[in-house]
């Protein structure tokens, strides 16, 4: 299974070169004799795959698979699954086993996929390295002694080492994208709202998205299809039709107009990135795009709006963490008061303290006008920026990431700078667009991401712009050293 | 910008957090560090922009006022730290 991607395995599963029994079968060996080096996983649920990819060449047989019947994948460990762990990469939830499934579980179930486990996360997703899980930091497989990004430093890994050939992942500000570029990988954080946050554990309510990732835009494209479309259980989720996004691959992008920000390519941007992305705009240009300058002013403001709109948020959110109804309780609390404030004072790790301080200061009388309300404000500005530049052009491209993969500990103990890794993908959370993060080159042997930004529920364009870049590339084609 | 001893205590006490003393110079400078960081933000005039709360500019969709649940009790307390007789247990609160 060297380098397989979904569309790979479907075909083998269709032509009967294997069942999804024996290819889960590989996966989970690879994943006991490999993972030790990448811990991209919390929880191997070998069993329950094994069932469901025995369920699924069943059903294969019988004709009535679903669109990815048999297929493996994994689900970051965000997303609650009936009857299994469900950690969040917390010691809060280090003994949760979740009582029903998110939606986006029960969809990719539906349409026939076998889970081999939960992969690791920052905890609580508040991260870009992967360093703040409670399991351990999880290493990137084209240099395990570099990060693998963050939040869905797992999922990414995981992947990129050929132990998974697909994961779901959730972005709140770059959470999909930036793991995604970091590890050669393609991944879209959808329009908010296109995809059900219902079972997946809140970080910022107004900024989560789930979205899928894989090798591929054809991938990507498949695994949206499954898992995108209304939820009555989530209500912020849009009453849309979900549209053939397998379909739409080919559509042709002769006149397709793609603005370049002139403010993502300033100071703070690695050369070789730079670079990479110019020589993809090139292949755009060959395709019959338009590329165009354009310029979104507010830029520089995206990462300190989004540093009080996201913690004021997740201070509400993780007050539900309590040590009454379930997860993790102090031992010996002397009072409810006791109860509440060891259990949250152990049972969450330092950076999602830190966060949910800073919300608390943000929401708190005297400081909500100053703070919440101008971020809310100044999110508004970021958005307006968007909705003139698509005035102008269809799509907007720029790097993923200022840098590639660092190493890991290089920023773990500075936040601010690891803040700013996000400076490109965070913009695009707050105006709640959607966007494609896929491979385009490399650096000192690191994997470098190019971001494709949509209109509102455009992803199908997204999707369609990545596929037919990888068409006439092959760099989501190159496999990291070490992988299976 | 860094916060005192007695507004670290007072945003630990809002969050129901315990912050060690040992802690608190720790956190007074990191959360400082941020307030700096997003204090970029002040120097923009906002008086006529409207707050942006959902990127849709979306309300709250409302369901029904109708039973859509089934009673899960037993199962959802399967997971909880400590129960009795259909409660949840939590030390005394009342003498």
């Amino acid at each position: 299974m060297p380098n397989h991607t979904v569309a790979d395995i479907l075909r083998g599963l269709e032509a009967k070169t294997f069942s999804s029994e024996e290819i889960t079968q590989q996966y989970l060996d690879a994943i006991v004799a490999h993972d030790p080096r990448y811990n991209s996983y919390i929880t191997v649920t070998a069993d329950a795959a094994l069932a469901q990819a025995r369920a699924a060449d069943q059903a294969r047989q019988k004709g009535n698979g679903g669109l990815l019947c048999g297929v493996p994948i994994a689900h970051k460990d965000i997303f609650c699954t009936e009857g299994v762990r469900t950690s969040c990469a917390s010691q809060m939830l280090d003994n949760f086993i979740a009582p029903y499934n998110a939606t986006i579980v029960s969809k990719m179930a539906q349409a026939g996929t076998v889970t081999l486990g939960k992969t690791n996360m920052d905890e609580f997703a508040m991260g870009s390295s992967n360093e703040t899980s409670f399991y351990g930091k999880v290493h990137n497989p084209w240099n395990t002694d570099c990060v693998p990004g963050g939040s869905s430093g797992g999922s990414a890994a995981a992947i990129a080492a050929g132990l998974a050939p697909a994961a779901t992942g959730t972005d709140t500000g770059g959470s999909i994208r930036q793991p995604a570029a970091l590890c050669g990988l393609t991944g879209i954080k959808p329009t908010y709202g296109r995809v059900s946050r219902y079972g997946m554990i809140a970080f910022a309510s107004s900024l989560d998205q789930a979205g899928p990732m894989a090798k591929t835009a054809e991938d990507n494209a498949l695994l949206l299809q499954a898992m995108a479309g209304f939820d009555p259980l989530d209500s912020t989720s849009m009453q849309l039709a979900v549209p053939d996004f397998v379909g739409n691959l080919n559509k042709d992008l002769k006149g397709l107009k793609i603005g370049v920000p002139k403010e993502y390519f300033s100071e703070g941007l690695d050369p070789a990135i730079g670079a990479a992305v110019e020589a993809a705009l090139d292949e755009y240009r060959k395709l019959g795009a338009e590329i165009k300058a354009i310029s979104l002013p507010h830029t520089h403001l995206a990462v300190p709006c989004y540093y009080i709109i996201a913690p004021a948020e997740a201070s509400a959110n993780l007050s539900r963490f309590d040590g009454v109804r379930y997860g993790f309780r102090c031992e010996n609390p002397k009072d409810l008061d006791d109860l509440y404030t060891r259990t949250r004072a152990e049972g969450f790790g330092a950076e999602v303290k830190r966060r949910i301080l800073i919300g608390t200061y943000a929401l708190s009388s005297g400081f909500y006008d100053a703070y919440y309300r101008k971020a809310q404000q100044i999110r508004r500005l970021i958005k307006q920026d968007f909705d003139a530049a698509f005035k102008e052009v269809d799509m907007i491209a720029g790097p993923t990431t200022p840098n590639p993969a660092f190493a890991l500990g290089e920023k773990v103990s500075d936040p601010l700078t690891m803040y700013l890794e996000d400076i490109y993908t965070i913009a695009v959370n707050l105006a709640g667009l959607p966007a494609i993060s896929l491979p385009v080159g490399f650096t000192q042997g690191k994997p470098i991401g190019l971001q494709l930004i949509g209109r509102d529920f455009d992803e199908a364009s997204l999707l369609a712009a990545a596929h037919q870049y990888q068409q006439r590339s092959d760099w989501h084609r190159q496999a990291a050293p070490g992988s299976v | 910008m860094s916060l005192d001893q007695n507004e670290i205590s007072k945003l630990a006490r809002l969050a129901r957090i315990n912050v060690a003393d040992s802690e608190t110079e720790e956190l007074s400078q990191r959360i400082g560090d941020i307030l700096d960081m997003v204090d970029v933000m002040q120097a923009v005039d906002t008086s006529n922009v409207v707050a942006m709360a959902n990127p849709h500019d979306a309300v709250q969709r409302l369901r029904a006022d109708e039973v859509s649940e089934t009673n899960q009790r037993e199962h959802f307390q399967a997971i909880a730290p400590q129960t009795e007789d259909g409660l949840y247990l939590v030390p005394q609160v009342i003498e």
